[in-house]
């Protein structure tokens, strides 16, 4: 029963992603403009060179032979050239991953531990200081911008109390004699970008948190609970927080999908040399084969991330397996 | 040694627009092995009734006054950890399981042994073989124990629920609506199952329903409960029979009665009371088809019938429209 969910689950993302390519390859090519004109840049070429030219990046053949080309290439993992870096665009994107990794990663697992602990209290605590305190500081980061959260952090931490660096990943120049001293330098770059993130991602998993658990309070099964004598902190633990986690899957799953491109203010505010600020890049240089490529990677994770949630899903809720 | 007695219960709420006087002056009594029918209208204090006994109360409700007395001991002033003790442990309820009342994402199986193993420290495997029998008692099949709730129908989730009251052998059980949402046929099967195993473990039961029909074969004593307060309370011979109070003599023809001659039921007009500003005098003068002067000026007391048979009306048992 439970391998049958999983597989079908399988199957169905992996025809979302094969449509998604089909999609993504000819959404570019049904754009107005002639690919040739753009890499001769020519107008007064001659009938041969153009005739060479479209030869040696296989234009000449059929639409769908220049498709199935395109669909071996990705098989084998060859996703094109990228425009400015002159490189493989998967190089270049695999140059760029780990950074994005480790600083949402990071981000999230902060914010998903805070900002679900914070509901909790929250909810629980409904109406007394506590609930309006997390309640205004959750409404407050999960509302500001985060270009304009990232530059207010910038200006107290760095500018003002001088206590971390404004950009980068390490300080340029400095050459380290050991792992120690390399790490810490990095972890103060990775500071602010973390902090920035995670305060808005906190706002909004303990503002959903808290309104779910509210729900689950009202439900007659906590008054049930109640009725057999439990005490508060076993009912919210096995009764109301299982339950509210449901919904809160499914926001943490959407919120994985987009680490991978979801950060493009975050990066580009703290010049985080990842994948946001590679799209960023890409994008002002007009870099369609590495947009193309960052589009699919972005697609590919979203789709995983949700294959993800629902399988998790299948665990926690018996009432979703068949 | 009387099983409960509840003498001048009066619980209030405190909401915003005012103190709504749920429960006002109720009084009962209900020994071993037998058991109460409470009835009345929605809204009219009876769950209220029922959750001031184990003070599970919403938080804007509280006990006023009065006392609660299980086997003779006062339980209104015990402290959250006393009350916890009685809870399930010698006053267990059976909500609507056929509704919410049972955890969805959990077994049902565990969530009864979990009150087993609060209450009676029994080992999680020792607990689970005492739901198997709980089962048996039922009449459910006991390798079901590890079902979750949506896997079984409305009727076996009321089974479940009753097994679930009857996990930690109390003393007293309260049904609140126990039938509502079931169809006639597992209704009646619910209610045999109640009435049977009431007889075998001599428990008491307090069965809290706004349908008079289902009282007559499975309750001793009835009290029918109006505006918050007990307008009249005797066996159910009396109540049926030889009814002394106008809004009885309403309730009970408002059923239509399949033996006589085919008429429209008759229904009471008007709308229950505001409970903030009850009316004066006897609360149901307003809509009472045979008040008189005296009713909306003086508060009927409680006066004996025969033996057991006690009701609140100025003009008992005359029933003379105006």
């Amino acid at each position: 029963m439970k391998k049958q969910y999983v597989l079908k689950k399988v199957l169905q993302s992996l025809v979302t992603i094969f449509f998604v390519i089909v999609f993504n390859y000819f959404l570019f090519r049904i754009m107005p403009g002639n690919p040739l004109a753009m890499i001769m840049r020519n107008p007064r070429a001659s009938a041969e060179a153009i005739e060479r030219t479209k030869e040696l990046f296989g234009l000449g053949r059929p639409w769908y032979m220049q498709f199935f080309i395109y669909l071996g290439n990705l098989l084998e993992g060859d996703l094109g050239l990228s425009f400015i870096h002159k490189r493989p665009v998967i190089e270049v994107i695999w140059s760029r991953i780990m950074p994005t990794i480790i600083m949402v990663g990071l981000a999230q697992i902060l914010s998903i531990v805070v900002g679900i602990l914070m509901g909790v209290i929250s909810a629980w605590k409904r109406g007394t200081k506590i609930d309006v305190i997390a309640l205004s500081f959750s409404l407050v980061t999960y509302s500001v911008p985060t270009f304009w959260l990232g530059i207010i952090l910038i200006s107290v931490f760095s500018i003002g109390l001088r206590l971390f660096p404004t950009s980068g990943m390490l300080t340029p120049g400095r050459t380290f004699y050991d792992t120690v001293s390399m790490l810490k330098d990095y972890a103060s770059h990775l500071f602010l970008p973390v902090l920035t993130l995670s305060l808005v991602l906190i706002g909004e998993y303990a503002l959903t948190m808290r309104n779910t658990l509210l729900d689950v309070l009202t439900e007659d099964y906590m008054t049930t609970a109640k009725a057999k004598g439990f005490d508060d902190n076993y009912i919210i633990k096995k009764h109301a927080v299982p339950n509210a986690m449901l919904p809160m899957i499914t926001l943490i799953a959407i919120n994985m999908g987009l680490i991978i491109g979801g950060t493009i203010q975050v990066e580009t505010i703290f010049s985080w040399p990842g994948l946001g600020r590679l799209m960023y890049e890409a994008l002002n240089g007009r870099d369609y084969p590495l947009l193309q490529g960052i589009f699919l990677l972005i697609t590919i994770s979203v789709i995983l991330a949700n294959l993800i949630a629902d399988i998790t899903y299948s665990y926690l809720d018996p009432r979703v397996k068949s | 040694m009387e099983l409960l007695r509840i003498n001048n219960l009066k619980t209030y709420f405190n909401i915003s627009s005012g103190t709504v006087k749920a429960v006002d002056d109720v009084s009962l009594t209900l020994d071993y092995g037998e058991s109460l029918g409470l009835v009345g209208e929605s809204g009219c204090g009876k769950t209220t009734t029922a959750l001031s006994i184990t003070q599970l109360l919403p938080s804007e409700g509280s006990i006023v006054s009065g006392e609660i007395l299980l086997e003779g001991k006062n339980i209104v002033n015990l402290s959250d950890t006393e009350i916890k003790k009685v809870r399930w442990k010698e006053v267990s309820m059976i909500f609507q399981g056929a509704m919410n009342a049972l955890n969805p994402v959990m077994r049902i199986g565990d969530q009864i042994a979990e009150a087993i193993i609060l209450h009676e420290k029994l080992s999680y495997k020792d607990a689970i073989k005492r739901v198997e029998e709980l089962f048996q008692l039922v009449e459910l099949e006991p390798k079901r124990i590890s079902n979750y709730p949506h896997e079984f129908s409305g009727g076996m989730k009321q089974r479940a629920m009753i097994a679930m009251a009857l996990a930690c052998n109390p003393k007293l059980i309260i049904g609140d609506e126990p039938t509502t949402a079931l169809d006639v046929m597992v209704q009646a099967q619910i209610l045999n199952l109640l009435d049977k195993l009431r007889k075998e473990l001599n428990m008491g039961i307090i069965l809290i329903t706004h349908d008079l029909s289902i009282l007559g074969e499975t309750c001793d004593k009835i009290a029918v409960m109006y505006a918050g307060k007990i307008v009249e309370t005797g066996y159910v011979e009396d109540i049926y029979n030889n009814n002394k109070h106008p809004y009885t003599y309403k309730l009970l023809s408002s059923f239509p009665n399949i033996h006589k001659e085919r008429v429209m039921p008759d229904a009471i007009e008007g709308i229950p009371p505001d409970l903030i500003n009850p009316p004066s005098g006897c609360r149901f003068h307003p809509r009472c088809p045979y008040a008189k002067d005296i009713c909306g000026k003086e508060e009927p007391r409680m006066e004996l019938a025969n033996e057991g048979h006690y009701y609140a009306c100025h003009f008992g048992g005359v029933y003379n429209e105006k």
